[in-house]
């Protein structure tokens, strides 16, 4: 049982992580409409940037109390998070928004965005190369908990990260002018324009927030894990995309859901399958869940169902 | 004084294919003016063509007297124009309150102020201000979308078949509250396929056919005009029944 529990709360870890990235990746789906392939090697672009601040400029001494990493954390992610968000926009304005302008539909945005993840993925090896790498090399202590469950630090932060974040977003979407502007984009975009909402500028700032969200998930799987070019193609992209659908296409809050449920069985079913089959688990909640519920567990829609 | 709204030789329809030709009309100040005409006859292309929804592709429109011909839609809104669409004309997911907001978006300071005055006009929305627009009966909607419409205070108001799958009671409705808008100051050019209740309460009315003008009269003339009654009207006099 304990065993079980403990496989849980690391599914909750990497849930958390699948979740704050699925969060961005509906995110941009609800406004923009296409399946943004390139998210999760934008989630590895966010942990590399920060690799580059913390380690290859050298500020990654010494810890913040009981956490593997330093102040220089707080630099090295909204550098990231600055990067990440420069990458999406430049992306947008080269080549999304011509596609979009054209009217080819969303197959050529979904192709565009393929080959934007390819050369993402090159681009970062190219630089950092291929050996895996590590934000740190000394080994971090788990503490231990009532009946023997461990969790590091790190893993508590991220836990208690995740549903600030999703508060942040909410608070965003519904108490702010532009949120409401956003959740408008996504409902009926020639609406939003004709009522004379900036929908270029709605767009450009949905690619700032969930390039936020995807930069502190790229750095926390950075952190529990370590820095591969292919950490997002190999490991991410799946387990974000059944998230997005177990929580219903373009809902922010489904997909944190959704990416929790993936985490969890993602990891439970370590117990009884080969751990080598783990990656086939998110994508057989997708195919299920794509027969059975299509629309996911919580609708679709931005602010939340329907 | 030069018209409030001019379309002036109109030519517009969908990529190489001319819905609409050489079409004119003027919209006065304070005015509601219908376009009628049959099914395909382009009244609501000549409308998306105004509002730069659609390019034009010859001739020119014209707001107190400056061209606007091709301006895009979130510039025409700026100059006074709003458009409330056939159909997914609200914000679905949003609630009625943030549906007016959203019309508001260009508004600076007193969108709440704006809003209350809105929603005088429309009191059966004023008292389901957080339900959500997807909730809404179809009347309901239409009402929103026409206050959507109004939430920057426009010289304009384009409206394309407001009434469209409205049963009789909520058509009287929505047509009480257009009237009650062209009171306050706006001036409407509306699209409309119910058009004996349309023609009754208009100031002015144009028939179109083929994509091109086919006659001008003020409304409540062209509903007695036998002529237009019998070919376009389908009443066999000013007094049968409506439908276009």
């Amino acid at each position: 049982m304990t065993e079980i529990l403990q496989l849980v709360l690391v599914g909750v870890v990497v849930g958390s992580i699948i979740g704050l990235g699925a969060m961005g990746l509906t995110l941009v789906y609800g406004v923009f409409k296409f399946a943004h392939f390139a998210h999760a090697d934008l989630m590895t672009l966010g942990m590399y940037l920060a690799f580059f601040v913390y380690v290859d400029i050298g500020l990654d001494a010494g810890h913040i109390g009981p956490f593997s990493f330093g102040w220089g954390m707080l630099v090295a992610v909204p550098f990231a998070w600055a990067g990440v968000a420069a990458a999406c926009v430049g992306v947008d304005r080269l080549v999304y928004r011509r596609l979009r302008r054209r009217g080819g539909g969303f197959l050529n945005l979904e192709i565009a965005s393929l080959g934007f993840a390819i050369a993402l993925q090159a681009v970062i090896q190219a630089i950092w190369g291929s050996p895996p790498l590590r934000y740190h090399n000394e080994i971090h202590e788990a503490l231990t908990f009532a009946g023997g469950l461990k969790l590091k630090p790190d893993q508590m932060l991220f836990i208690a990260l995740m549903p600030l974040l999703a508060v942040a977003l909410y608070l965003l979407l519904h108490r702010t002018r532009l949120g409401t502007a956003m959740r408008a984009t996504a409902d009926n975009a020639p609406l939003a324009e004709a009522s004379g909402i900036d929908t270029e500028r709605v767009r450009t700032a949905t690619w700032v927030i969930a390039a936020a969200l995807t930069a502190v998930a790229g750095v926390m799987f950075g952190v529990q894990s370590q820095l591969r070019f292919d950490a997002g193609f190999e490991f991410l992209l799946l387990p974000m995309f059944a998230a997005v659908i177990l929580g219903g296409i373009g809902n922010p809050w489904g997909a944190l859901v959704g990416g929790l449920i993936v985490g969890v069985s993602q990891e439970v079913s370590t117990e009884w399958i080969n751990t080598g089959f783990k990656p086939a688990v998110p994508f057989a909640l997708l195919i299920a869940m794509l027969i059975v519920r299509p629309r996911g567990l919580f609708g679709s829609s931005i602010g939340g169902s329907g | 004084m030069s018209a409030l709204l001019e379309v002036d030789a109109v030519r517009a329809g969908y990529g190489s294919v001319m819905i609409v030709h050489d079409v004119s009309l003027r919209l006065e100040r304070g005015e509601l003016v219908t376009i009628i005409g049959p099914n395909g006859a382009g009244k609501s292309t000549l409308l998306k063509a105004i509002f730069g929804l659609l390019p034009v592709s010859e001739g020119a429109v014209r707001l107190e007297g400056g061209e606007v011909t091709d301006e895009t839609p979130s510039h025409m809104v700026r100059l006074g124009v709003s458009f409330v669409p056939q159909t997914e004309n609200v914000f679905p997911s949003l609630t009625i309150r943030e549906n007016l907001a959203m019309g508001g978006y260009q508004r600076s300071g007193d969108v709440a102020e704006r809003i209350a005055e809105v929603l005088r006009l429309f009191p059966e929305l004023a008292e389901r201000q957080k339900a959500r627009a997807s909730h809404l009966s179809g009347g309901q909607r239409q009402a929103l979308a026409i206050a959507r419409a109004l939430m920057l205070d426009p010289k304009v108001l384009l409206l394309d078949e407001p009434t469209a799958a409205l049963s009789p009671v909520r058509r009287g409705e929505i047509f009480d509250r257009l009237q009650a808008v062209r009171e306050g100051g706006v001036a409407l050019l509306m699209v409309e396929q119910n058009a004996r209740e349309a023609l009754a309460i208009s100031d002015r009315a144009y028939l179109l056919v083929d994509g091109r003008n086919a006659h001008e009269q003020p409304g409540p003339e062209m509903l007695a005009n036998p002529e237009v009654g019998r070919m376009f009207l389908g009443l066999d006099s000013a007094e049968g029944e409506n439908g276009a």
